[in-house]
């Protein structure tokens, strides 16, 4: 059992839900990153995942695209974000799941990513480029070093290929709410609701809902039909004004933002 | 007949494997219209109608087949094997990239979708997409880097006048691989209703498949021609490499005739440091950029590494997964020409055969010469001249500071 099992199966004898934010290794620093995900796991978040820059992200919108260029305008390597998270997941108690390419794990060889990656705490990881069919070798890694592979169904998944990935997906399944690329939406499709009610019916894995998710009332529509809720953009957007702002205040004005959010969950 | 075994034009397999290269990395948004691609192409290759509407816009609007010319001038300036060039350049819009735009502007239509985006890096497959569009009335935009838009302004200037729109792409390096990325963030939003031209052999399986069988014409007219023009096949075959689609489409009829040498010349750019050059299978290493697993220049973190070429075709950090895979057995053969030495191969086409080539092909010429000069009075080379270099004319004054 990984730890995102553990949360998950803990979570569901308490009858409450995740919340799960997003962040950018390195964005602005490493040492933010590290505080922020520590100050989110204290406020009772429940899970955190750590975005790892790369240079051609094609399903991220351009709030976390830019993220991700000013990470690696700065030079952050995979090493040191690796060494970031062995300093951080042992001292926050919400699981850490890294969100990579496939061109980063398979570069770093996919044995010594898993290993290393494991080897820093991380419980899981999200490869949102790895399709089901491609990701075989990947989930045998995964499964011998007991860390989740969570895998992605979407509103354009046929109901075939559904079943193919809730029996591949490990530690949740992550259900992406919009035909699209990650970002702030005012207005989530109408259909979302019935979506995951209708995934629901095929799969016993908790079931997590992320793209546009930013606003309480989001939470509060959500929370009922999903395990966990994944908030992602709106969190780096407030992030990137380290450009103009102090840190600590742009960690304040987040901390306040996500407890709102924590406070929606119920 | 020394048939090369090792290399076999039985490919991909059906998870779109050249090899080990190609497959499918993609957000999972997207593996539903890939499916739905793969489909309706199979059944469009076995539909007798589909080849037919193809073969007659091919035939009476692109003007094909297109010419196999013996260069005799730049044959004697180079003193060695004859020279001909197989002439895509003289197709409708000036380059090989009409003949996938057209046969994938068919696919739009037979899938039911109504809009098409397209990438660009020197504007010749967004020329191309600009004007199948406007032929079959689809709305049409074109992703395309602000560097390319700035050096290849003839072309966004045609587009615009196609009706096509163009979208200037500000991220990154700010050309071809950036405009990939963009379109690719379109068709994550747009993919039910719209379809993805991809200009080159790249891409997640179906593309580098489809464009290759697409741009195949080249080759299949080459080989007929020269039973033609000199009743055998000829020794050598020489074409540029970006992403790699004119290559393809010539030396993949060529690949099960082993006794045929098949060069493929990347962009070398200013010299081989990392950031100076655009040739991945020369320098690089395989790993995985836009949806496919291939040779690609990448920095030891898996991120993507700057390239550069004097040519917006050709300045790609990737290449199509079937050119890894010829690579990987030994059946073509690849190196690198230098922005200098295709410069001045774009001079001399000039003035030797009062043909100028696009300086993507000027590097295949280049090439090509060289070879030539090594080569006896007996043996024939083919360049895939698969560009005219009009759209070139501005970027090479402002290098000389005309």
């Amino acid at each position: 059992m990984s730890a995102v099992d553990e949360l998950f199966s803990r979570l569901k004898g308490e009858g409450r839900k995740a919340l799960m934010p997003f962040v950018v290794a390195g964005d602005p620093d490493l040492d933010f990153t590290a505080r922020l995900i520590a100050s989110l796991s204290g406020l009772g978040c429940h899970l955190c995942e750590v975005g790892i820059p790369y240079s051609d992200p094609i399903a991220d919108g351009p709030v976390i695209q830019a993220a991700y260029s000013r990470a690696l305008d700065k030079h952050v390597t995979l090493a040191a974000i690796l060494d970031m998270l062995r300093g951080t997941a042992a001292e926050v108690s919400a699981p850490l799941v890294t969100m990579v390419s496939y061109a980063i794990v398979y570069r770093h060889g996919l044995e010594a990513y898993v290993a290393d990656a494991k080897a820093a705490g991380a419980a899981g990881l999200i490869v949102p480029d790895l399709p089901v069919e491609e990701s075989g070798r990947l989930a045998k890694i995964c499964a011998a070093e007991d860390l989740s592979l969570i895998q992605l169904v979407t509103p354009t998944t046929s109901p075939e290929r559904t079943k193919q990935i809730v029996e591949t997906s490990t530690g949740f399944l992550y259900y992406v709410s919009v035909v699209g690329i990650t970002g702030e939406r005012n207005e989530l499709p109408p259909e979302l609701v019935e979506n995951v009610g209708r995934l629901r019916e095929q799969t016993e894995l908790p079931i997590c809902i992320g793209f546009g998710i930013s606003t309480p009332e989001h939470v509060r529509l959500l929370a009922p039909v999903a395990d966990g809720l994944i908030v992602g953009s709106a969190i780096v957007r407030q992030i990137a004004e380290c450009e103009s702002r102090s840190a600590d205040e742009v960690q304040q004005q987040v901390e306040a933002y996500v407890a709102e959010l924590l406070a929606a969950l119920g | 007949m020394s048939l090369d075994t090792s290399a076999t034009s039985q490919v991909p397999n059906e998870a779109g494997r050249f090899g080990d290269f190609g497959g499918r990395y993609v957000p999972e948004t997207l593996t539903a219209a890939l499916d739905q691609l793969a489909r309706e192409y199979e059944a469009a290759q076995a539909d007798e109608s589909f080849q037919a509407q193809l073969d007659d816009l091919w035939r009476n609007y692109v003007g094909r087949p297109s010419p196999l010319y013996f260069a005799d001038r730049l044959t004697q300036q180079c003193g060695g094997a004859r020279i001909y060039l197989k002439r895509e350049d003289t197709n409708h819009t000036g380059a090989h990239k009409i003949n996938n735009t057209l046969g994938q502007a068919l696919l739009t239509m037979r899938m039911g979708k109504q809009r098409v985006i397209a990438e660009t890096g020197a504007g010749q497959h967004g020329v191309a997409t600009a004007t199948a569009c406007a032929r079959f009335g689809l709305p049409c935009v074109v992703y395309m880097g602000e560097e390319d838009i700035r050096r290849q302004a003839p072309n966004v200037f045609s587009m615009k006048l196609l009706g096509a729109e163009v979208r200037p792409v500000t991220s990154g390096s700010r050309t071809l691989r950036d405009a990939i990325n963009e379109a690719m963030r379109d068709w994550m939003s747009s993919v039910e209703t719209t379809h993805y031209i991809i200009g080159s052999v790249v891409g997640p399986h179906p593309f580098p498949m489809i464009v290759r069988d697409y741009q195949s014409v080249i080759g299949r007219e080459t080989k007929q021609q020269c039973f033609d023009q000199i009743g055998r096949l000829p020794d050598a075959v020489v074409a540029c490499v970006g992403g790699g689609s004119n290559a393809a489409g010539m030396f993949y009829p060529f690949v099960d005739h082993g006794d045929v040498e098949l060069i493929g010349v990347e962009a070398g750019g200013l010299g081989s440091q990392i950031g100076q050059h655009a040739s991945p299978l020369s320098y690089g290493q395989p790993g995985v950029l836009h949806g496919s697993f291939s040779y690609v220049m990448q920095d030891e973190d898996g991120q993507t590494s700057d390239v550069h070429s004097v040519s917006a075709g050709l300045d790609y950090p990737g290449v199509g997964p079937e050119h890894s895979y010829w690579k990987a057995t030994g059946r073509v053969k690849y190196s690198a020409c230098d922005d200098e030495t295709a410069l001045a191969a774009f001079d001399t086409l000039a003035r030797t055969e009062g043909i100028l080539p696009a300086l993507e092909t000027s590097h295949a010429v280049a090439k090509a010469m060289e070879l030539a000069a090594t080569r006896s009075a007996d043996e024939v080379i083919v360049i895939c001249l698969s560009g005219r270099g009009d759209k070139d004319a501005a970027e090479v004054a402002r290098l000389r500071g005309v």
